[in-house]
């Protein structure tokens, strides 16, 4: 940590790492300063899995095709528009080639299998997931002459005439101040931070489950904010999904998920329903489901459904709550008997017959309730009766600093920092204004982390 | 299969595993439990055999130590695999041997060399003992035919006979369906003789640490296929010696020669190399308590194929005698404990990898 860096990366996930592998084949020296230790290395990216990549004919690991436009309007879909074309499309051209630079590094990919929501012809899956991919990375860092510390935060750099000085390193109990000619931010967003969360949610923000990393808090962002540096992203927008409420506050990862929606009916505390559980398909539906939760009384939900339904998705890591009787359910998760007999038999009356058919979107539906259920809705009555409780749980948030087309950070004033970067989560905002589409974090953090690693060396070396 | 607190841990970390699913690419284990949600102990048994122990799900895991769900998925199948060794086991008073085996097997090799050692030096002239022979007959010279012949074949019969109770106790207690689909058992041979599952996707095991290498998976092969190579030494000598009526020792360049030459430097090869990735590795996914076992038949099959290859090189010196006694000593205490030893290993892992074939072909 003592030497002269060319450039220095704050965080050690997937955007860091890509950044750092591309700035020592420009023959950079690179620090990496991790916050978190090394057995939770890597930010979110440990609890990733895949990465969605444009193709336009079959790859060892992708079938089909997927266009620039057919990413673009998939995009353009979740986001509702709120997102910037050019970098957007940059970002989908770059991920074509990404794939074999991923291999040169030591990534590698597996045939997706099951329960991977149908992804495989959109998205490339690492073989043992992120953790496996990031310790690759690391490894071939490593081997490069990469020097990383664990446990050291970055707490702030010192802005001073349109460029970083300096960054001030909180590492074994003292604050050193660091130089590199050249920073790269990917410290990812907020989301570990109750109190800023709090900022925009309220009381609502003790409930909320943060299903990564720990160290996500936002500090180096804050720091960044605070000196003028642009906002992209609004702030109260995030990926966030309805995850077990039993599931641990940080860390929990993909295993609390619950993929039983579409199959259940879900009600909240007071026992009635309040969206319409099988609008789409579930991988397109996957990710609003935790905003819907974060909006109830309490913050919790309860998925209710029968035996019929049990075996269509994949078990949570918790065990079902079960019950003969809806009654003897409703005690067991704390929820009013009468009220939720009562939804589940108002449920019930308004199915109209179909075919069920979970592969396709249904003719089971209800009418005369509001709000329906448009498909896969089936009566609710073989025992045993099945509940799962669940809560909204963040993945990250979107507010972050604005960019350019070379991962320069922005300041208020529309001029680039000269020789500061950022990457991954920190910057998703600039693409995600709001929605998710699988796999795209690690597309951006991969696409701008490569950049932003090739620029940081320019800067470096001049 | 006794529900114990390695099995109740393994259904643990199967649970949180099945609700990841992201090692599923690894190997076979992880396709194997997708198809279950609850996991019976049998479950259990079976799957914790079908594990190679590449330790690629170790590194990859998410939930490894110190995270608060502390899922060691290798090193817990390793202590599973261990209860499914004594709970198999055949003749059931014997099946305590697999407690302690590293030094049981270590104590029973000692005792079994010294004993022939005892016996060569008491009961044969030291003429003959330490005299200098390479004509045909040597051998039984040293040590009578029918001695050797007889005490061999009783010793490895036994081991062949518990070895099939010991499978037979396995399939029974994993239903393992039926060994007469062909294509199954086909399959079945494929993996164990290519290792599939230690070949992660091409890129090899992780031997050592985080990274990837073939190196574990070539020397287990040098080890197993020397291995046959010097059964298949013993069946040619025992062709040459009887039904074309040739004495041992064979020529240089006689076919048990040769195969038995080649056979013991692979297994010198492989022993040696599986020893060596085990001193090296990672120690936190491994099992403590199961590695005396490994390193005590690793050391055993070592010694087996070192004296034998010594005796080869000496054969016509006056050390013939005593090296021959010291060889014999060793593939004695070898037959011995082969039921009782890691060696049952390859037994219940192509039960698990027979089982699994079945079960893809049905699925």
């Amino acid at each position: 940590m003592n030497k002269e860096y060319d450039v220095l990366v704050a965080g050690g996930g997937n955007a860091a790492l890509c950044a750092g592998l591309t700035a020592l084949d420009a023959g950079a020296r690179v620090l990496i300063v991790e916050y978190a230790p090394r057995d939770f290395r890597g930010g979110n990216s440990r609890h990733t899995r895949n990465l969605r990549a444009m193709h336009d004919k079959p790859t060892a690991t992708l079938v089909g095709a997927y266009s620039e436009e057919e990413y673009w309007s998939d995009l353009l879909g979740v986001t509702g528009g709120n997102t910037d074309e050019h970098l957007a499309r940059l970002m989908i051209r770059a991920t074509a080639e990404l794939l074999p630079w991923m291999e040169s590094r030591g990534a590698r990919f597996q045939l997706s299998l099951s329960g991977t929501l149908g992804l495989s012809r959109t998205n490339a899956f690492f073989l043992g997931g992120g953790k496996a991919l990031l310790n690759a990375y690391y490894t071939t860092a490593e081997r490069m002459g990469m020097d990383v510390v664990y446990d050291s935060e970055v707490k702030s750099l010192c802005l001073a005439n349109g460029a970083v000085r300096e960054a001030e390193v909180f590492s074994m109990g003292e604050t050193r101040n660091i130089r590199a000619k050249a920073v790269v931010a990917c410290s990812g967003g907020f989301q570990a931070d109750v109190e800023w969360l709090r900022e925009y949610w309220g009381d609502a923000a003790e409930n909320f489950i943060i299903r990564g990393t720990p160290y996500a808090k936002g500090v180096l962002l804050r720091n960044l904010l605070d000196q003028g540096v642009a906002s992209a992203g609004d702030a109260t927008q995030c990926h966030c999904v309805a995850v077990d409420a039993r599931a641990p506050k940080f860390d929990g990862g993909i295993v609390t998920r619950l993929d039983c929606i579409p199959f259940s009916i879900v009600v909240d505390r007071h026992g009635n329903r309040f969206y319409d559980e099988g609008q789409e398909f579930w991988p397109k539906r996957y990710a609003i489901w935790g905003r819907l939760v974060a909006q109830q009384p309490g913050q919790i939900a309860y998925s209710i459904m029968d035996s019929k339904a049990e075996k269509l998705f994949i078990p949570s890591v918790f065990p079902a709550v079960r019950s003969e009787t809806i009654g003897e359910l409703a005690a067991n998760l704390g929820l009013d008997p009468s009220a939720l007999e009562n939804s589940v038999r108002n449920y019930n009356r308004a199915l109209r017959p179909g075919i069920f058919n979970p592969d396709v979107l249904d003719d089971c539906s209800t009418e005369g309730i509001d709000p329906p259920k448009t498909h896969w809705a089936r009566t609710i009555d073989t025992p045993p009766f099945i509940g799962y409780p669940l809560r909204p749980g963040i993945t990250f948030t979107y507010l972050g600093l604005k960019v350019d087309e070379n991962a320069a950070v922005l300041m208020q004033n529309g001029q680039p920092v000269a020789n500061l970067f950022a990457a991954g989560e920190i910057m998703a905002g600039n693409i995600l204004g709001k929605g998710y589409l699988a796999g795209i974090g690690m597309a951006i953090g991969s696409v701008f982390g490569r950049i932003a690693g090739r620029e940081a060396a320019k800067v470096a070396q001049h | 299969m006794r529900s114990t607190e390695a099995v109740d841990e393994a259904r643990r970390v199967f649970v949180i595993c099945n609700a990841c699913r992201y090692c599923e690419g690894y190997c076979a284990v992880f396709p194997a439990m997708e198809k279950r949600r609850a996991f019976t102990a049998g479950d259990i048994g079976y799957l914790a055999n079908l594990c190679h122990d590449c330790r690629g799900c170790y590194y990859a895991c998410q939930y490894a130590p110190p995270h608060e769900f502390a899922l060691n998925l290798p090193k817990t199948l390793s202590r599973v695999r261990a209860q499914t060794y004594t709970e198999y086991a055949w003749p059931k008073p014997l099946a305590g041997l697999f407690q302690r085996n590293g030094m049981i097997v270590t104590l029973a090799a000692s005792a079994s060399l010294a004993l022939v050692l005892l016996l060569a030096t008491d009961l044969q002239s030291s003429q003959i003992l330490y005299g200098t022979h390479g004509v045909p007959g040597s051998f039984y010279a040293v040590i009578p035919e029918a001695l050797m012949v007889g005490i061999g074949l009783a010793t490895f019969s036994f081991a062949v006979l518990a070895l099939a109770m010991g499978w037979r106790n396995f399939r029974r207690d994993t239903s393992g369906g039926s060994v007469s689909e062909w294509r199954s058992l086909f399959r079945a041979a494929c993996d164990a003789l290519t290792l599939r599952n230690l070949g992660g996707s091409a890129h090899g095991c992780n031997n050592l640490d985080q990274s990837f290498s073939q190196s574990r998976r070539y020397a287990h092969q040098a080890l197993f296929y020397g291995f046959f190579l010097c059964l298949a030494s013993t069946t040619a000598a025992a062709f040459y010696e009887h039904i074309l009526g040739i004495i041992p020792p064979f020529p240089f360049f006689s076919l048990p020669v040769v195969l038995g030459a080649v056979g013991g430097v692979g297994m010198l090869i492989g022993a040696a190399g599986l020893a060596w990735i085990k001193i090296q590795s990672d120690p936190a996914p491994a099992a403590k308590a199961c590695l005396g076992a490994d390193y005590a038949l690793l050391g055993l099959l070592f010694l087996a194929a070192a004296t034998g290859l010594l005796l080869l090189a000496l054969r016509e010196t006056r050390a013939m005698g005593i090296l021959l006694s010291f060889h014999l000593g060793v593939v004695l205490s070898f037959f011995l404990v082969i039921p009782y030893s890691k060696f049952v290993h390859g037994i219940y892992r192509f039960a698990a990898l027979l089982r699994n074939a079945t079960e893809r072909k049905t699925s």
